[in-house]
């Protein structure tokens, strides 16, 4: 089910949170919404589970219009809201036949659905405990339980794994995946690791607008442009090497790496790569190459120049 | 409307679970209990066979503890943030509301049910007038269901409960008390509006076994007026 965002436009009185926004995401596509504090990521998924109306633009569900068919859209959505609000008086189990039925699902399928959910969402030994018993971890667990219990076909989830430990990220990231294969995912982060190992495609947002789209490599390769290595050339002169190197055709410039005599950054041509001829020169200077490792830049590094 | 009763069970299983309703099953029939029966002019005093103190002790009770009962309902969500959760599933604000004020009349009425020994005792000792007192239990509903939808609407415009409860008190000591002593006292054309915006005299009419339409349209409207600002004020919360 695609969802489709048009415009999107919204004031908080005078500030604006986001501006213009466009986008769309198809099934089986997670989408990881990245940008710094307060760069509309929230407000955008608000809008999309329609809990705040926006000022302008349309957004659209499969085939519903969020404006228009508020109640049909939201029983398409799971959301999972950042701070996660729970009935800490409930037990979980009560918690998840309430949300059930307010997601208006039928009476007798009810229990298969809740049972479902505890085993998917490791929830066995605490379902009979009272969700303020909970440690945080449990209730992001209670939170994603009921975010899935009426298996919506696209799934907003605002910062999935906040609190929770690596072993429980890991878990949740491995269930975002599963159910993310046929289903259509959007989901925040301000972790860059996360969002690089469970979504197949990026958005970075800042100030409102979209900075940046498509997969992580993408974003990589569009931010760094030219190639990147790094080198360590033994039984050789510095001077020499940089010089020799600087001559050749798909080398653009040559740096030397602070504190380690024998190594260099050798930055290639845009479009080029250089790694063979960096061998072949060492060849034929008879130097003995024992590094050649090329520089990736990293995501942070993308999103910081992004969203400075 | 299925949502309305989802919402209405859940509010109404929160009151027990939280002990909320017991504490105000205590309150209220001890309170009714010890006037009507033990202390100052009670039933035996009055020499006839009728609960006619009954009902207004509960008057002035129910009064008091209708606003303790509403001022968690909304205001509570807002605060915890749970309203986020709730409008985000296929139900709108104004299920919630309608939801949440059956809760509090299904419970009021809970409560006046544990009450009919009062009545059994009294058609023991005399001749009761039975329509009278059918009458009395109706206007204690509609008297619930006009302070109910005060109440939402006072929880619905902040996430404090105390100012939720002062507010939703406030408002009812103008129909219980202020509008009555300020009618009488100016009187003419906006004293005779006054005086109808006055509670006492629609509820002792009913009271006294005579159901009129427009008592029924004065409590009506008040239910209407409340539970609409209620649903005004919360759709303008989430902006």
């Amino acid at each position: 089910m695609n969802v489709i965002v048009k415009n999107l436009t919204k004031y908080y009185g005078q500030q604006r949170a986001v501006d213009n926004l466009t986008f769309e995401v198809k099934t089986g596509e997670i989408l990881g919404f990245l940008g710094p504090n307060g760069a509309g990521k929230t407000t955008t998924m608000k809008a999309i589970a329609g809990y705040i109306t926006p000022t302008d633009g349309t957004i659209i569900v499969g085939k519903y219009s969020v404006a228009d068919n508020p109640s049909k859209v939201k029983q398409l959505i799971g959301y999972l809201p950042e701070h996660n609000p729970l009935y800490t008086d409930m037990t979980v189990i009560d918690y998840l036949r309430y949300m059930a039925q307010l997601q208006l699902i039928r009476a007798d399928k009810i229990n298969d659905r809740i049972l479902e959910m505890v085993n998917v969402c490791g929830l066995e030994g605490e379902k009979h405990k009272r969700i303020g018993e909970l440690s945080k971890g449990y209730r992001q667990r209670v939170g994603l339980a009921q975010a899935l219990i009426h298996d919506p076909q696209v799934l907003i989830l605002d910062e999935p794994t906040t609190g929770l430990d690596p072993n429980q990220i890991v878990e949740i990231r491995e269930l975002i995946r599963r159910v993310g294969r046929e289903k259509t995912i959007i989901l925040s982060s301000h972790i860059l690791a996360e969002v690089e190992a469970t979504c197949n495609r990026i958005l970075i947002i800042n100030k409102g607008h979209i900075v940046a789209d498509g997969t992580a490599d993408q974003l990589r390769k569009a931010e760094q442009g030219a190639e990147l290595v790094r080198i360590t050339i033994e039984d050789a002169y510095r001077d020499l090497v940089i010089n020799t190197l600087r001559q050749v055709e798909t080398i653009d410039f040559v740096d030397t790496v602070k504190g380690k005599n024998d190594s260099f950054e050798v930055h290639g041509m845009p479009g080029t790569s250089c790694r063979r001829d960096i061998y072949t020169t060492c060849v034929e200077n008879g130097w003995l190459l024992t590094e050649l490792t090329p520089v990736e830049t990293k995501l942070e590094d993308v999103f910081r120049e992004l969203t400075k | 409307m299925k949502l309305v009763w989802t919402m209405a069970c859940q509010e109404l299983r929160s009151y027990f679970d939280s002990l909320t309703a017991y504490v105000l099953l205590v309150l209220f029939l001890g309170f009714s209990g010890i006037f009507t029966w033990v202390y100052g002019s009670d039933i035996f005093m009055y020499g006839q066979a009728s609960l006619q103190m009954f009902f207004s002790v509960a008057y002035i009770t129910l009064f008091l503890l209708i606003p303790a009962l509403t001022m968690r309902s909304i205001a509570e969500e807002m605060k915890t943030g749970t309203i986020e959760m709730l409008l985000t599933k296929p139900i709108t604000c104004r299920q919630i509301v309608l939801g949440k004020y059956l809760a509090i009349i299904m419970l009021i009425a809970i409560v006046l049910v544990l009450t009919l020994p009062y009545y059994i005792s009294v058609s023991l000792l005399g001749n009761v007038d039975h329509g009278a007192v059918i009458c009395g239990y109706f206007g204690l509903l509609l008297m619930s269901s006009a302070y109910a939808g005060i109440g939402l609407f006072a929880s619905s415009i902040t996430n404090n409960q105390i100012i939720s409860f002062m507010l939703a008190l406030i408002i009812g000591i103008f129909f219980h008390l202020i509008f009555g002593i300020i009618g009488r006292q100016i009187g003419g054309g906006l004293g005779l509006i006054a005086v109808g915006l006055d509670m006492n005299s629609h509820f002792d009419s009913i009271a006294r076994g005579v159901i009129d339409s427009k008592d029924i349209v004065y409590f009506a409207s008040l239910t209407f007026a409340g539970i609409f600002l209620a649903e005004q004020s919360l759709k303008s919360k989430i902006l």
